[in-house]
């Protein structure tokens, strides 16, 4: 099948490429973009290594088209820092010690991230469900929940 | 005073936290080379067959493909891990004549895409033989069964005895005995990065491997045995490691598939194995038949135990001979045995390997020894804690024959779990708290590898602005291995974690350590960099003591970067100065020593041992036979906690995977076929799964251990499928012998037991 243009904006830079109609957007973003920040684990939308914000909201990149994706801006983990300074997730992930082989640590900070953008004060109960998909095989999940607690608190605000 | 330790035991951000954040972390999974091509691996559908002809011809024409490999194309060379054994040395890595396991790998395809390479396997002609199969070790050790392997009759891979004290005069004394037979499941490690390596072989006959690793001195020597290349010809590159938990010591199929298309094609070539191939294929916790037979005096005084196991060895040797030996060590396990008698039989089966996961063997003996302690206890009617506590293991212990306890924290860990469960007083119906004891090595000091080099080595380079350069040889997979390795060479030498600079996973530059294994790099590779940074210390402790010309009854140390007297830490000079004073005096040499580790006269196991006791929480809905986790609660003894955060995280995460074992994970077979190979049907514990968790240290300190640390995190996937059988049993009645505790089997169970009644 012919390729197709896909004019797409990811961490605030704007792309145009032509991608077969069939590559998904994990694949786009890892191979195309270079953006190699965000995992797969599994290919069946099973473990969330790969999720990515879709103007704004999650989506596991492994199970989206990336010409669905036409016209979206997208968030990577890559995009999470803004001129070297860490987001308050991340600064949160680094102290609480909510990342081990690192390997779903990405998709876990997107989840985490969204959650905040929509929920700022989450109870402890939606922190997990929002990371309910989210496999970690590593730290068994309880530091990242008291990592995203810590930001929900208000202990991570953005310096003035 | 000065603090005891200015890095020691402060919780310290790890030192790779940045670059994991932030995406930055180069994994090879994520490796892209120019010119790279992408391969794929053909394995057998057949649980056991014969290979007749394979026809790669259509799969070669077909546009896209570079190259395609089968058996025909290696050296036919049986390899092992335990090389020091030939007859365990019986895995080729291209099966050429015969298969014995569904995924075992018979060719490999390069092409200019993964697609590409996927539909080259479909053009793949192979013509095989279906021969029967074998695959439970109860069946397949029964005369007549078929046989695997020529040299194994009976499917026999390995036995191991164990055996102390008089086992039948133990069980005449004793006033109570019990018998139990048990099984314990098998477990996939399920790392989030697949197996995966990009191979690179270039015309002046090197052999670059990008990979996920435990160990890139295994791969590296295996690599090259394998293909017949220098061992330092081929080199291993492995920077992050996307978990391991004891998968990803082994030569995989990846590694070897991708170095053998590259020496064919001298390009690059990337394997990624999927989630599916790495379910059917990498390797996976053994499962075991237990027998065991226990005698104990009426006040609960251990006496006697007998234990007998077969193993699902699946179709190769791989490390289960090691998780052979390890479970009938831990059976006997933290206590003081008079007498214990332990056989143990590998036995091959046509599924896929059975190996090294977490625990090593340990977790399937402690499920079944604590879960029968328990119940001998419930015989009696003593309390869980008090017989455990009559009989725990003390500093200073002897295992007979097998190792010396040195420290030991068991009943001050007894103690604190024994307060806890008294705080949550009485438990509302259906509610339950059960206990398991454990304790884990701090790295094995067995050579089945036959390594002529030391077990760890450290290399330290301080340069002229203070920096240090470390190299090790150990291998971070997310335990945290490069941040306890750079606190303690910070420590030794008297700076901070700033100032060093570390340098692993490449064999080229990093001095050989085994790797990240059997617990080993916090007390082997500790005890390596600390010797290194102690070394550097004393050269640089040199020039000071030059300048400073003390009395020279007086010791000097370095401290937060303080070069001083020890007996008047004022006088002293900046390490800064000193180390720019030492180079130049050097005749401009940077300051270099070196460190390393072999355990020598430490018995038969592990120079140290962890210990711990845990108290697990459950509730049983009787209805449903969910089981819900409430609490779990640990107190741990690992000697000196180097990192608090480090040890909280492995302690979280291994009780999560254990408690996996325990009740949700599973790899349920139909002759050989594994029917779950996904993560929606495997199911490992989700974030809504998980108790609150609390961890106590109990510190110790080990005379062995690098500044008296040992072993935090892999002896602790040892207790919680039997604390979590236990609470089941306190809050149902019923015991339940064989893993995965699940819903189905809790029903079955309340089923039987309510006919039981009734009669």
């Amino acid at each position: 099948m012919e390729k197709q243009l896909l004019r797409i904006t990811v961490n605030n830079e704007y792309h145009e490429l032509y991608v077969k109609p069939k590559r998904l957007l994990v694949e786009v973003l890892r191979d195309e973009l270079e953006l190699t920040g965000t995992k797969r684990g599994c290919n069946t939308g099973a473990c969330c290594a790969c999720t990515v914000l879709l103007n704004g909201v999650t989506v596991k990149s492994c199970s989206i088209l990336a010409m669905q994706a036409d016209g979206t801006e997208v968030t990577t983990v890559e995009g999470l820092a803004e001129g070297g300074k860490l987001s308050p997730i991340q600064r949160s992930f680094l102290d609480h010690g909510a990342y081990q082989c690192g390997f779903c640590t990405s998709g876990m900070l997107i989840s985490a991230t969204a959650l905040i953008n929509e929920k700022p004060s989450p109870t402890k109960k939606q922190i997990k469900e929002a990371i309910h998909g989210n496999i970690c095989r590593c730290t068994g999940y309880n530091s990242i929940i008291r990592a995203i607690k810590a930001v929900a608190e208000g202990k991570y605000k953005e310096e003035e | 005073m000065m603090k005891k330790y200015s890095v020691i035991n402060t919780p310290i951000h790890n030192i790779d936290g940045i670059a994991k954040i932030t995406g930055r972390a180069e994994y090879a999974f994520d490796i892209k080379l120019p010119h790279m091509l992408y391969g794929k691996i053909l394995r057998s559908p057949y649980p056991h067959a014969k290979i007749l002809k394979i026809n790669t011809k259509k799969a070669e024409g077909l546009t896209g493909v570079k190259a395609v490999v089968t058996g025909k194309d290696t050296l036919g060379i049986k390899q092992g891990i335990w090389r020091r054994f030939k007859e365990l040395c019986d895995e080729e890595i291209l099966a050429r004549s015969k298969v014995r396991y569904i995924g075992e790998p018979v060719a490999a395809v390069a092409a200019v895409d993964e697609d590409t390479a996927e539909e080259a396997l479909d053009l793949i002609e192979v013509e095989y033989e279906s021969l029967p199969g074998v695959f439970g070790p109860l069946e397949a050790i029964k005369q007549g069964a078929p046989q695997l392997h020529e040299h194994a009759e009976r499917n026999i891979n390995v036995t191991r005895h164990i055996e102390w004290g008089d086992v039948d005069e133990g069980f005449k004394k004793a006033d109570h005995v019990r018998e139990d037979w048990f099984r314990c499941s098998s477990q996939h490690h399920v790392c989030m990065e697949t197996h995966n390596a990009v191979a690179s072989f270039t015309p002046d006959k090197k052999l670059t491997v990008w990979t996920s690793t435990q160990s890139h001195y295994y791969i590296q020597v295996l690599l090259s045995w394998v293909l017949g290349l220098r061992e330092n010809d081929v080199r291993v590159i492995s920077r992050y490691t996307g978990g391991g938990f004891g998968s990803k010591f082994e030569l995989d199929s990846a590694q070897f598939c991708s170095s053998l298309l590259s020496m064919k094609l001298f390009k690059p070539v990337k394997i990624i194995l999927t989630r599916e191939e790495e379910f059917m294929a990498t390797k996976r916790r053994t499962p075991m038949f237990y027998y065991l037979r226990t005698g104990v005096k009426k006040d609960g005084t251990f006496l006697a135990k007998e234990g007998r196991v077969f193993t699902e060895g699946g179709a190769y040797t791989s490390m289960g001979a090691t998780a052979l030996y390890l479970t009938g060590f831990f059976q006997a396990f933290p206590y003081v045995w008079p007498s214990y008698r332990y056989d143990g039989y590998r036995v091959y089966t046509n599924t896929a390997p059975t190996s090294a996961m977490r625990g090593f063997g340990a977790p399937q003996a402690t499920f079944c020894a604590e879960t029968q302690i328990d119940l001998i206890a419930n015989d009696l009617g003593i309390d869980p804690i008090k017989i455990r506590r009559k009989n725990a293991m003390y500093p200073g212990y002897e295992v007979p024959g097998q190792a010396t306890i040195q420290s030991c924290g068991l009943s001050q860990c007894l103690d604190k779990i024994e307060k806890w469960i008294k705080s949550q007083g009485k438990l509302p119906p259906n509610r339950g708290i059960g206990i398991a004891a454990y304790g884990f090595m701090s790295g094995g000091i067995f050579n089945w590898f036959d390594t002529p080099y030391a077990f760890s080595s450290a290399v330290i380079q301080v340069k002229i602005d203070g920096k240090v350069d470390l190299y090790i040889g150990s291998q971070d997979m997310g335990q945290g291995s490069n941040t306890t390795m750079t606190m303690i060479c910070a420590e030794e030498l008297g700076v901070q974690v700033e100032d060093i600079r570390l340098h692993m996973g490449d064999t080229e530059s990093c001095p050989v350590d085994l790797g990240a294994w059997g617990s080993r790099e916090t007390l082997m590779q500790g005890n390596a960099v600390k010797m290194a940074a102690a070394k550097a210390k004393q050269q640089i402790i040199e020039y000071a003591a030059a300048k400073l010309s003390p009395n020279i009854v007086y010791d000097l140390d370095i401290k937060d970067r303080w070069v001083h007297l020890i007996a008047r830490p004022e006088r002293g000079l900046s390490y800064y100065d000193v180390v720019k004073e030492a180079i130049r005096g050097k005749d401009g040499q940077p300051i270099i020593a070196r460190g390393h580790y072999t355990p020598h006269r430490k018995g038969m196991i592990s120079p140290a041992y962890s210990f711990g006791v845990q108290a697990v929480d459950a509730e049983v809905d009787p209805d449903t036979g969910k089981i819900t986790l409430k609490n779990c609660v640990t107190a741990h003894d690992c000697g000196q906690v180097i990192n608090p955060l480090g040890v909280k995280g492995q302690l979280e995460g291994a009780m999560a995977m254990a408690a996996g074992y325990g009740f949700t994970e599973d790899l349920p077979m139909d002759e050989g076929k594994i029917l779950n190979p996904n993560l929606v049907d495997y199911k490992v514990l989700r974030a809504t799964e998980m108790p609150e968790t609390k961890v106590i240290e109990v510190e110790t300190y080990e005379p062995e251990g690098p500044f008296g640390a040992k072993e935090a995190g892999e002896g602790l996937t040892n207790p919680t499928a039997g604390a979590l059988g236990n609470a089941v049993f306190h809050a149902t009645g019923l015991s339940i012998k064989n893993l995965p505790i699940t819903p189905e089997k809790v029903l079955e169970a309340l089923k039987e037991k309510k006919k039981e009644e009734k009669k």
